[in-house]
This record gives structure tokens, C-alpha cells and sequence, in this order.
């Protein structure tokens, strides 16, 4: 078995003292691993660091093996993203929540969009409307999508400004006003009905993390990432 | 079945040398077979010098560091304290690498390790509460981060950074750029690219 493919690396794990196991992003074969012999030597110290891009060869003698990789750098950006705190964050949350879907399933939105947020120099609006829209559409690959389309009680497509945080369905502002406490708001960027605004960042990071935390952190028993907050409170109040 | 080698307690000791780092079943064989053929002259020696460190080998309560005494030669020395420069460093094995370039009086804080998801390893992991307690204390003037160049060392050098930020310290940490011996051809572009980023002016030095 062999094929080739560019990938973006979202984690690296030592194996034994001079190999590492890749776990890459692919367009093509999603969240992909493979073994990288000497991949702990100086050689590739500077390329297999997540956030880099690299041109990946895997091969193994079954494809249900782990298989091994041979890799060449194509966009090294590690060294870029450490010089800011924002984009280093981004870069690990963006590998955490990658790190979330399941092995060899493409997720070809998913990896594009990781990718133009790591390339884009975003100012905090625009990268944290990306973002939440990133978290969305997570949520949905992983099966657990939001329908934001019409209200949950009366059908209308219009005015949708809460979502159930049971039924994770939009209600519109007039349906929900009796319920407002109880319902998670629903920033009007989110179904593409008007720009984000600052203080709309919060809201829906509010509600993408509420269906993330539900469905898949506290389901799967791991902790949510810390770097989410720290990256969302700077995108927030951008320092 | 597999081929015994000598008796249980031979058997024994090729398994433990086999798990030492850069040792494998063969080579740990051999250093068995060295270690028989001079018992007298290297072998017991060595265990003696084993069954010592196990007993005297401490880890320091205040840096992390590993002596035979807690608090360790390095905290203990009034010199350092005085200088108030702390050098935060992931492992000991980094601590030793520091005292060997000579960088002068200067204490330590060893981490642990870095922050990683991956592996689980989170702040409440490492010492950086214990470290945040010693710059408390206002004793310490700069705060140097030398942790790895890695995107999880940085970021452990950034997540330290915020929490410092409320004493006022100065953060400093290592430059990042074109190691002696680094031929530009064969450098990565974002280390060159760094490099480039932190350039300093050439022929100040009155030398």
C-alpha cells in the first residue's frame, strides 16, 4: 500500500529514542498517523512540528497497519506562529479540535479552513468569526451539527436569535423571548444574517462551546482545551 | 523457549542495562559481559556507587533540580540569590546544558516538561505554581524562559508569560537563530527567517 499527499501535522509522539509517530491532516485520507523513522534526529526536528505543512508518503504492507511515512517539509510555519502568542494558540487549538475526528475520514472543509486561518494574519474579528464558524462545522462533521435554519417552535426562517441548548435548534426572537434565560443566544453572523460584532464573538463561543462540551468533551471524558480560552479571551478583548 | 545467557541473576541485570536510554538487548549484553570481566576493577565499584545515589539522591524542594542535598548546591548559594536572574528550563538534563555553557550566577526553575495535550500534560503538571510563588517573593529581578523551540515549549514560555504578568518581572527568553556550525543552505526558512527578525548590529563589541 502506498500513496502520497500533502498534510498539515496537528501532533507528534515519540516512539522509542529515534522514531515519531505523525499525526497529519490530510485533504484527501483525514486525520491520517504514521511512523517517521529518525524522526527525532536534528534533521527533522525544524520540519515535524505541528502547524508545519509537509508532503507525506505513507506505506505500509496492509492498509490497517500503522505505516510508515516518509516526509518532506512544504510550508514551515512552526517558527512563524511562535513569534505570536495569538496565532500559537490558534495553531493548538485548531490541532486539538482536528485532533477530535475520527481516524482516515476526510473532512475537506475542515482542513481548508484550518489552513487559511493559520495563513491569514486575521485581525481578531475577522479570525474569531473564522473560528466560531470552524467549531460549527467541527460540530457537524462529528455529528452533532446545530440547525440553525428555522425556529424549533414556530418554523420561521426569520429573527432566529436563541438556539435550545437540548435540541440544538434556533427559535426566533419571539418564540424564545419567555425563555430568553434559558436558551443560548445565537449571534446573527452565525446563519449569515449580518456582520459579527465584538461583543458577538463571546456569544458564540458560548454556544459552540456549550454543544462541544456536551457532546464531545464530557462524552469522551477528556478536559476541554486551555488554550480555547486563553485564545478566545484575546480575540475578545484583543489586547 | 527462549536461549538463557547465564544464571537468573546474570538473566536480570541484561534486562534492567537493556532498559537504559541508547541501550538495547545486545549492547546491554555486552556491557553485562564488560562488567563480569572486570567484577573486581568496574563492577562492584558500580554497585556500590549505585546503592549510594540511591540512598543520597534528592530532588531539590526549591528549583527541582536533582543533588544530594535539598536545597540544592545552586539554591543554596548566596551568590546566585543575589543576582536575581531565574533561568526556567523543561528538564534537569537542560539545567546541566545551562551550567556547562557558563552562563554565569544565576538560579533554576525546572518545569517538568511542557505543556501537551497530547500527552495530558497540563499547567497543574508542572511547577509553574511553585514558580510563580518564588517570583512572588520579589526576590527574583528577571525571569529567562530557556525552554525548548518547539511550538509546545513556546507555548508553555507564553502561558508562563501571562502568568508572571501581574508581578512586574522581566520575561525574558533565549534568541532563536543560526546555531555555530549552522550552514544557511541547510537551515529551515522560519529559523532563518527568525534569525533575520532578531539581527544585532556586527563589530560593536570593543574586541
Amino acid at each position: 500500500m502506498q500513496w502520497s499527499s500533502e498534510g498539515l501535522i496537528i501532533g507528534t509522539r515519540r516512539h522509542g529514542e529515534n522514531a515519531m509517530i505523525l499525526e497529519v491532516m490530510t485533504p484527501d485520507r483525514g486525520r491520517h498517523l504514521g511512523l517517521v523513522r529518525g524522526g527525532r534526529s536534528r534533521r527533522y526536528a525544524a520540519v515535524l512540528q505541528p502547524g508545519n505543512s509537509v508532503l507525506i508518503t505513507w506505506r505500509a504492507r496492509l492498509d490497517e497497519h500503522l505505516g510508515t511515512y516518509q516526509v518532506e517539509a512544504k510550508t514551515l510555519r512552526a517558527a512563524a506562529l511562535m513569534e505570536s502568542r495569538r496565532r500559537l494558540y490558534l495553531s493548538q487549538l485548531l490541532c486539538e479540535h482536528l485532533r477530535l475526528l475520527p481516524e482516515r475520514d476526510p473532512h475537506e472543509r475542515l482542513y481548508l479552513e484550518a489552513l487559511a486561518m493559520l495563513d491569514n494574519e486575521a485581525d481578531p474579528l475577522t479570525l474569531g468569526r473564522a473560528l466560531a464558524r470552524f467549531e460549527l462545522r467541527l460540530l457537524d462533521d462529528l455529528g452533532f451539527g446545530l440547525d440553525l435554519t428555522s425556529c424549533a417552535a414556530t418554523g420561521v426562517t426569520h429573527d432566529l436569535r436563541f438556539v435550545s441548548p437540548r435540541s440544538a435548534r434556533a427559535v426566533s426572537a419571539e418564540a424564545g423571548k419567555p425563555y430568553a434565560d434559558r436558551l443560548l443566544p445565537l449571534p446573527a453572523f452565525l446563519t449569515g444574517a449580518g456582520d459579527a460584532e465584538p461583543g458577538d464573538l463571546a456569544e458564540a463561543f458560548r454556544l459552540t462551546g456549550h454543544f462541544l462540551a456536551v457532546h464531545i468533551w464530557q462524552a469522551r471524558d477528556i478536559s476541554p482545551p486551555a488554550t480555547r480560552d486563553h485564545l478566545i479571551s484575546r480575540l475578545v478583548e484583543p489586547v | 523457549m527462549s536461549a538463557r545467557t547465564g544464571g537468573p541473576e546474570i538473566d536480570q541485570l541484561i534486562q534492567l542495562l537493556a532498559r537504559l536510554p541508547g541501550l538495547g538487548p545486545r549492547s546491554a549484553r555486552r556491557a553485562t559481559l564488560h562488567l563480569i570481566k572486570k567484577k573486581d576493577s568496574l563492577m562492584s565499584p558500580l554497585a556500590a556507587a549505585l546503592a549510594r545515589a540511591v540512598d543520597a539522591v534528592k530532588t531539590c524542594e526549591i528549583c527541582g533540580n536533582v543533588d544530594t542535598v535539598s536545597p540544592c548546591g545552586i539554591c543554596a548559594d548566596p551568590r546566585r540569590k543575589e543576582q536575581g536572574l531565574l533561568i526556567v528550563v523543561e528538564d534537569v538534563a537542560d539545567l546541566w546544558a545551562m551550567e556547562r555553557a557558563g552562563i554565569g550566577m544565576a538560579l533554576y526553575h525546572v518545569l517538568g516538561g511542557t505543556l501537551s495535550p497530547l500527552d495530558g500534560i497540563g499547567p497543574e503538571d508542572l511547577s509553574i505554581d511553585a514558580l510563580v510563588k518564588r517570583v512572588e517573593t520579589g526576590e527574583v529581578k528577571e525571569v529567562v524562559l530557556a525552554v525548548n523551540a518547539t511550538v509546545e515549549g513556546q507555548t508553555t514560555a507564553h502561558y508562563i508569560t501571562d502568568r508572571l504578568a501581574p508581578f512586574g518581572v522581566n520575561v525574558t527568553r533565549l534568541a532563536h537563530g543560526v546555531p555555530v556550525g549552522g550552514e544557511l543552505d541547510y537551515l529551515d526558512e522560519g529559523t532563518l527567517s527568525q534569525a533575520l527578525k532578531a539581527r544585532t548590529r556586527f563589530g560593536d563589541q570593543n574586541t
